[in-house]
C-alpha cells in the first residue's frame, strides 16, 4: 500500500534522446493507473524508472512521500510483471513464485512460504502445475506464474508491463477480469502499461496518455473519451478513431465538407474568427435518421450524405462517406496519424449506425449527428477549443468515488467471509 | 494413416543405420587399440583383431614395470598442466565473454577478431620461435612453458563459444531478481549462474580436450620428465627389450589417457544439456 508521486521525471538515454520528458503523475494509494501510448512513447521506460531499473535523469520519484531516486530496486519494495514474463527457467513454478519470499532471509518459515505460495497458486489456478518448469507451460500459464511471483510478496505496489500482450483474445479477456478483481480485492496501488484500448478503459481508475515521452492527459477513461485535452488524445482514445473534419464556423453554423449544421453557442464562440478548425466527431455520435428514436432527434442536426460503402459486423455496422480533403489541414492529419502509429489518413468519414439500418453503398441517406458532443480543435496547436475541464473533472471525481466504494465493498466482503 | 506411419518407421530405421555406422567408424580404432593393449609381445605382429590370449602385461609395464617412470610422471604432468590451463582459460573466457555479451564498449569487435586471429596460426609455425624464446627465458621444459601455449589454443575457442552462449541468456532475469528483492550479486548468482553453468561446463570440457590431446607443443617444448605430457611421452616408449615393439605399452597408455576423458563426459553429461534457458521469456 503506497502512494507514488512522479515529479517532472526526465529520462535521457546515452544518445541524448529524451525517452521520458517532464512527466508528473500523482498516484493515490490503492489506485489503478494505466499508461497508454503508441509504441516507443516511453511507457516501459517510465515503469522501469519507477521500479528502479533505470536511472532518473531529472526530477523526483516519491514513494509514500519519500524520495527514492537513488534507492536500489530491492529496497523500493515494488513488484513487477515484465513485458516478457522473465521467469526463472531452472526453477519449478513453485520455486518461481517462492523466489521473492526466499530472498527475504529469515522472515518466513518454511511452512509460511509453502502456505503463501499455495494460497497464490490456488487463486491463479496453478495448483496442478507447481512442480513443472516454465518451459513446459502455455503462454497463459506462464503469465499467471509471473503474476503469482508479483503478488505473493504483498509489495507496496504492482507494476505491469503489457502482461497480456502475447495472449489470444479470449484468454486476454479472462485474465483482464482476473487482474481487475485481484487488484480490487487486494487494494494494492497498481501501474499498468498497455496499448490495448479495452484494457485501458476497463481496468484503469485513471489513464495517462503519453506521446513521445510527454504526458498528454491523465484522467478517468470517461473524461478522456468525453473531454480529450487535445487532438492526439481524441484520436488515440476510442475505436474506431474519432473523425476529424476540416471546417469553418460561419454565422453560428458549422460548414463541413459533408454539409452544414447548427452547433451549440459555446462551440460557436470557440470556433469563431478561426480560419479553419477540425471538428472531432466520434463514429458513435452519428446515427441513421431512419432508425433513430424520436426523443433524440431534437438534440442533433441532420445531414444529407452519399454513402460509399458499409461494413456489417453483426453487433454493429459502419457506414463510410467520402469527402474533399482540405489542403490546409492535410499535413496536420498526416502527422497525427504517424504519431498514433496509424495508417495514412483517408478523407473518409466513419459513421456507426445501428445493425438494423438498411443503408447500402451508393445510397443517399439522411444521417443524424449529436452536435452537443462534437469537439473543435485548432489544427495548428492541436488544442481542444471546446475543452470543458470542469465537466471532465466531474467525470473523474465520480470515477474516484466509485473506486472508493468498490474498495469498501471488497473490504466488507472479505471481512464477512473471514467471520463466517 | 498407414503411409505416414510407414514413413516414420523408414526414417527411424534410416537414422538407426546411420547412427550405427558412425558409431562403428568412430569406435573401431578405440576398440582395436583396446584389444592391442591386451596382447602379449609375441602376439603383436599377428595382424588379428582379437588377442590370442588376454594379458595385463602391458598395463603392468606402464604402471609398475620398465615404463613406469616415463608414464606415471607424464600422466601427472598431463593432468596437472591440462587442469591448470583449462581452469585459467575458463575463468578468463567467462569474464571476457560476460563483458562481450553484456556491455557495449568500443573495441568489442576487436577483441573477438583478435581472439580468432590468434587461433588461425598453425601450431607448427609458432612452435619453433617459441622453442627459442623459452630456451632463452628459461621456460623450456616447465609446466608454465606448456600452460601458456595451451592457453593460446583454448582461450580463443572458449571466448567464442562462451560469448555465443552468454548472448542467449535472458539478462532481463537479473532485473527481475533485483525487483524480487535480490542484491546485484544475489541476482547474478541465483538467476544467471544456473543458466550460464551448462555453457561454462561445455566450454571447460572442450578446452580440456584440446590441451589433453596436444602433441606438437608437448614434444617440442619439453625434454625431460619435468613437464613432458602423455602424448609426447608415448613416443619415448621402448619395448621391454630392444627387439620388442612398444606397441602394446603404447596402446595400454593410450587407453589409460582416454579413460579420464570418458569419465569427464559421463560425469558432466547432465550439465551439458542445452535448452535450459527455454521458457524464461515468452515467444
Ligand atoms: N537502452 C536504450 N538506449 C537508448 N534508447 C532507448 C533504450 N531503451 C529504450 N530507448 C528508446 O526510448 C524510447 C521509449 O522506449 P520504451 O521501451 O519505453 O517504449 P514503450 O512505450 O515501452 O514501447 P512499446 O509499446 O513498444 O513497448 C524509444 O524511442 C526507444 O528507442
Ligand atoms: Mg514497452
Amino acid at each position: 500500500m503506497a502512494s507514488i508521486e512522479l515529479k517532472n521525471l526526465v529520462k535521457k538515454y546515452a544518445d541524448g534522446y529524451p525517452a521520458v520528458n517532464d512527466v508528473s503523475i500523482d498516484i493515490e494509494d490503492g489506485e489503478f493507473v494505466i499508461l497508454v501510448g503508441p509504441s516507443g512513447c516511453g511507457k516501459s521506460t517510465l515503469l522501469r524508472m519507477i521500479v528502479g531499473l533505470e536511472d532518473i535523469t531529472e526530477g523526483d520519484l516519491l514513494i509514500d512521500g519519500e524520495r527514492v531516486n537513488d534507492v536500489a530496486p530491492r529496497q523500493r519494495d515494488l513488484s513487477m510483471v515484465f513485458q516478457n514474463y522473465a521467469l526463472y527457467p531452472h526453477l519449478t513454478v513453485f520455486e518461481n513464485i517462492a523466489f521473492p519470499l526466499r530472498l527475504q532471509k529469515g522472515r518466513f518459515s518454511k511452512k509460511e512460504v509453502t502456505d503463501k505460495v499455495n494460497g497464490v497458486s490456488e487463486m491463479l489456478e496453478l495448483n496442478e502445475h507447481l512442480k513443472r518448469r516454465p518451459g513446459n507451460l502455455s503462454g497463459g500459464q506462464r503469465q499467471r506464474v509471473a503474476m503469482g511471483r508479483a503478488i505473493v510478496r504483498e509489495a507496496k505496489a504492482f507494476l505491469f508491463d503489457e502482461p497480456l500482450s502475447n495472449l489470444d483474445a479470449k484468454l486476454r479477456g479472462q485474465m483482464r477480469t482476473q487482474i481487475s478483481q485481484l487488484q480490487r480485492r487486494l487494494g494494492t496501488t497498481s501501474v499498468y502499461v498497455t496499448h490495448d484500448q479495452v484494457e485501458a478503459m476497463t481496468l484503469g481508475d485513471r489513464v495517462a496518455v503519453l506521446k513521445k515521452g510527454e504526458l498528454q492527459q491523465i484522467a478517468s477513461p470517461r473524461e478522456l473519451y468525453e473531454q480529450p485535452a487535445n487532438l492526439f488524445v481524441a484520436g488515440f482514445i476510442g475505436a474506431p478513431s474519432m473523425n476529424f473534419l476540416p471546417c469553418t464556423v460561419t454565422d453560428g453554423r458549422l460548414s463541413t465538407p459533408v454539409g452544414d449544421f447548427d452547433i451549440p453557442e459555446g462551440h460557436q464562440r470557440a470556433g469563431e474568427g478561426k480560419d479553419i478548425v477540425l471538428a472531432g466527431i466520434r463514429p458513435e455520435f452519428f446515427e441513421d435518421a431512419e432508425t433513430l428514436e424520436g426523443s433524440k432527434r431534437d438534440r442533433g442536426s441532420l445531414l444529407e450524405v452519399e454513402i460509399s460503402h458499409t461494413e456489417w459486423l453483426g453487433n454493429e455496422q459502419y457506414v463510410y462517406v467520402h469527402y474533399e480533403m482540405d489542403k490546409r489541414v492535410e499535413d496536420t492529419l498526416q502527422s497525427l496519424a504517424e504519431d498514433m502509429d496509424a495508417d495514412e489518413t483517408r478523407p473518409e468519414l466513419v459513421i456507426s449506425v445501428s445493425p438494423e439500418s438498411k443503408l447500402r453503398g451508393g445510397d443517399r441517406a439522411t444521417i443524424w449527428v449529436d452536435v452537443s458532443r462534437i469537439h473543435l480543435f485548432d489544427p495548428a496547436t492541436g488544442e481542444n477549443l471546446t475543452h470543458d475541464p470542469e465537466a471532465g473533472a466531474e467525470l473523474t471525481r465520480r470515477a474516484a468515488d466509485e473506486r472508493r466504494r468498490d474498495a469498501e465493498r471488497a473490504k466488507e466482503r472479505t471481512e464477512a467471509a473471514a467471520q463466517s | 494413416m498407414a503411409a505416414p506411419g510407414g514413413n516414420t518407421t523408414k526414417i527411424k530405421v534410416g537414422w538407426a543405420v546411420l547412427f550405427v555406422v558412425t558409431l562403428v567408424y568412430a569406435l573401431f580404432p578405440v576398440f582395436s587399440i583396446l584389444m592391442t593393449s591386451f596382447k602379449t609381445p609375441g602376439d603383436l605382429a599377428s595382424n588379428t583383431l582379437l588377442p590370442a590370449s588376454f594379458t595385463w602385461q602391458n598395463y603392468e609395464e606402464i604402471f609398475v614395470g620398465g615404463a613406469q617412470t616415463l608414464f606415471l610422471s607424464a600422466l601427472v604432468n598431463s593432468i596437472g598442466i591440462t587442469l591448470i590451463a583449462t581452469a585459467i582459460a575458463v575463468v578468463l573466457a567467462t569474464l571476457c565473454a560476460y563483458a562481450v555479451a553484456r556491455f557495449d564498449f568500443p573495441g568489442k569487435k576487436v577483441i573477438l577478431a583478435s581472439a580468432l586471429a590468434v587461433s588461425i596460426f598453425p601450431v607448427i609455425s609458432v612452435v619453433t620461435p617459441l622453442f627459442n624464446l623459452w630456451r632463452t627465458i628459461g621456460l623450456y621444459d616447465t609446466w608454465i612453458g606448456l600452460i601458456i601455449p595451451y592457453l593460446s589454443l583454448t582461450l580463443p575457442l572458449s571466448i567464442w563459444t562462451l560469448s555465443a552462449f552468454f548472448r542467449q541468456i535472458p539478462w532481463e532475469l537479473e532485473a527481475a531478481a533485483q525487483v524480487d528483492g535480490a542484491t546485484q550479486w544475489q541476482a547474478f548468482r541465483k538467476a544467471i549462474v544456473p543458466l550460464a553453468a551448462p555453457g561454462v561446463f561445455t566450454t571447460a570440457i572442450l578446452a580440456f580436450f584440446i590441451a589433453w590431446n596436444d602433441f606438437v607443443y608437448g614434444i617440442s617444448l619439453t625434454s625431460t620428465e619435468a613437464a613432458r605430457p602423455v602424448p609426447a611421452a608415448l613416443a619415448f616408449f621402448t619395448g621391454a627389450s630392444q627387439f620388442e615393439e612398444p606397441a602394446g605399452a603404447i596402446s595400454a597408455a593410450a587407453i589409460v589417457v582416454t579413460v579420464p576423458v570418458v569419465i569427464l563426459v559421463v560425469l558432466f553429461q547432465r550439465q551439458i544439456v542445452s535448452g535450459l534457458t527455454q521458457g524464461a521469456v515468452k515467444g
